[in-house]
């Protein structure tokens, strides 16, 4: 997962004034090991419906940019049973991973692939940051949040069963082995990357054991982090929060569901689910997709008329290079499809153009410094 | 063994004897080195210093070894230059140079050179890196260790080993804590009120280093 971009977005953020032209670029001072820079493999699935056009144009632009990374591709669709044996061993050999969605059936009873290769890899946080672009006006300003979720419980757990004939029931199960560790990834990643306040969603005025377990795991770990705020959210507040000043947020800590519900909301306020960043990360695999909403796989206009939005998948390829180490690349990947968005000649329909996905690549390749 | 033999005898003679090495293997892992952090770091250029005109075998190898490496990486313009020129390029012109890869004697000349131009050794971050460790110091002139006045008064600049902190920090994987520090420093720098005797200034080490801990975010 890449700490580091937030900073960098932050920085570019700063520094940029109001004229499209003056989207600094950093210079790297850093000294690399001897061989640091052979090319590292990286698993990619292209999914379904807009997924094998986004993950296209990461791979368009990789290749423009040299970019010392080979992809390993995959056919996965939505409709198979599991995700095949030899996709999860390229993903455990190689760690990282970048997808488009996986189209999941709603109801009959199919379980998502999205979440099963969450589960199986264990990719307990995901992570996505929402924030205001340059040059795409939202109806806020100063939004920059990321919410990190839990990913591998909650009411996601798939436990559910049919008591009697009409009666389903549904288990949410919270644990305090997860709530702790969710908790400590949202206060390291606090820390790590200069980031002044943590904030728990939930709902345990009404789910007292539940998202009460989760609350007290995330005020032990917030204890051993005296230099970070800490507050708590009740998640219907927080909703109306989000849409009425989402500038008072700044790291989200939450379950599952609710971070999806948040997550969109913060995506869906800062710009919509096209342009942020983001992934889910484990202790030994990082996958990296659109960072909201990951699992749409989008209208079949879209696809038909190629205009899907790049710019989601394009920027969490930027945080896989630098989780591969690769910072500088990463560096130009951003400043270039910053640039082209804030230029606004080349946009896609979601942020109110008319381009098609090639025309944002095409774009976003000759901006390449 | 015949060359000590060799260097007894001239002793004799009054002669003092230096023996330049070069290897095609150290030659190589250097040239290796530059491009690969020229790729790394978005760099055009990479400019092999030598002077092979003359030390026709040892800066002759030295070159043969960039040539090579050169190939593999055919997004990176690459050039020689002469010693000679290049100090006098360095002072004349030096936005024209981006990386250059030189040997052990030459570089140590051309970064302290370089380093004077753009504001001085005091200021510049560098290290040393190898195959499994690193060593982050003053980068020019780093065994230079200061004039005893600078010492007595407190007036050295920390700058060039902040920077290189910031470095190390990015080299640990902390680059966000490299961020802050080198945005810290360079806007301390560049108000121009907090500069030590060598920057033109009046301030003691002690007070610079106040100045970068408040401008920390």
């Amino acid at each position: 997962m890449s700490p580091r971009s937030l900073t960098l977005l932050k920085n570019l953020a700063r520094n940029s004034n109001a004229s499209s032209s003056c989207i600094q670029t950093r210079s790297v001072t850093y000294m690399p090991r001897p061989g640091d820079g052979s090319p590292r493999a990286v698993t990619l699935i292209p999914g379904d419906g807009i997924g094998p056009l986004v993950t296209n144009a990461v791979e368009q632009v990789m290749e423009a940019m040299h970019a010392p990374i080979y992809f390993e591709k995959y056919d996965v669709h939505g409709e198979m049973s599991r995700v095949p044996a030899e996709v999860m061993e390229s993903i455990r050999k190689n760690k990282v991973c970048l997808k488009g969605g996986l189209k999941t059936p709603v109801g009959g009873g199919v379980s998502s692939l999205n979440v099963q290769l969450r589960k199986e890899l264990d990719l307990f946080a995901s992570l996505v940051n929402c924030f205001n672009l340059p040059g795409l006006p939202t109806k806020h300003e100063n939004v920059d949040i990321v919410v990190i979720r839990e990913n591998t419980e909650g009411e996601y757990a798939g436990l559910e069963h049919e008591v009697v004939p009409g009666v389903v029931e549904s288990l949410k199960v919270i644990t305090k082995f997860c709530s702790e560790r969710i908790a400590k990834y949202a206060f390291e990643y606090a820390y790590l990357n200069n980031r002044k306040k943590v904030t728990a969603v939930h709902k345990a005025n009404i789910m007292k054991l539940a998202d009460g377990l989760f609350l007290e795991s995330c005020r032990e770990v917030a204890k051993k982090y005296p230099g970070i705020t800490y507050n708590e959210i009740i998640v219907d507040n927080c909703c109306m929060q989000l849409v009425a000043k989402p500038e008072q947020f700044d790291v989200m800590v939450t379950p599952n569901l609710y971070g999806n519900l948040v997550a969109n909301t913060a995506a869906g306020i800062a710009g919509g689910t096209g342009v942020m960043p983001g992934g889910n990360v484990g202790a030994d695999h990082a996958v990296f997709e659109q960072g909201a909403s990951a699992g749409n796989v989008g209208k079949d206009k879209i696809v038909r008329e190629n205009k899907a939005n790049p710019v989601a998948l394009l920027l969490s390829s930027a945080m896989m290079l630098r989780h591969l180490q690769f910072p500088s690349f990463a560096d130009r990947l951003e400043t270039a499809v910053k640039r082209v968005i804030s230029e606004g000649n080349c946009r896609t329909k979601d942020l109110g153009g008319q381009s098609t996905t090639q025309q944002v690549v095409d774009a976003v390749i000759a901006n390449l410094e | 063994m015949l060359w000590c033999d060799m260097e007894a005898s001239l002793n004799l003679l009054n002669l003092g004897l230096g023996r330049m090495v070069i290897t095609k293997f150290c030659s190589e892992r250097i040239a290796k080195y530059a491009f690969e952090y020229a790729y790394l770091n978005n760099r055009k250029k990479v400019t092999a210093v030598h002077k092979a005109n003359i030390m026709k075998l040892a800066d002759g190898l030295f070159l043969e070894s960039c040539r090579e490496v050169a190939k593999k990486y055919p997004g990176i313009t690459y050039n020689e230059i002469i010693v000679d020129n290049c100090c006098m390029q360095l002072v004349a012109k030096p936005e024209q140079f981006d990386v250059m890869v030189t040997p052990n004697l030459y570089g140590n000349l051309v970064a302290n050179t370089a380093a004077g131009i753009a504001g001085g050794t005091g200021v510049m971050p560098g290290g040393n890196v190898g195959a499994d460790h690193a060593v982050f110091e003053q980068g020019a002139s780093a065994g230079n260790v200061g004039k005893d006045s600078i010492v007595r008064k407190n007036k050295a600049n920390p700058v060039a080993l902040l920077l290189s902190s910031a470095m190390m920090l990015r080299h640990l994987q902390f680059p966000s804590f490299a961020d802050r520090l080198e945005t810290a420093v360079k806007r301390v720098i560049s108000e121009g009120k907090c500069r030590t005797k060598d920057l033109g200034g009046q301030s003691t080490t002690q007070e610079v280093v106040d100045a970068v801990i408040a401008k920390l975010e």
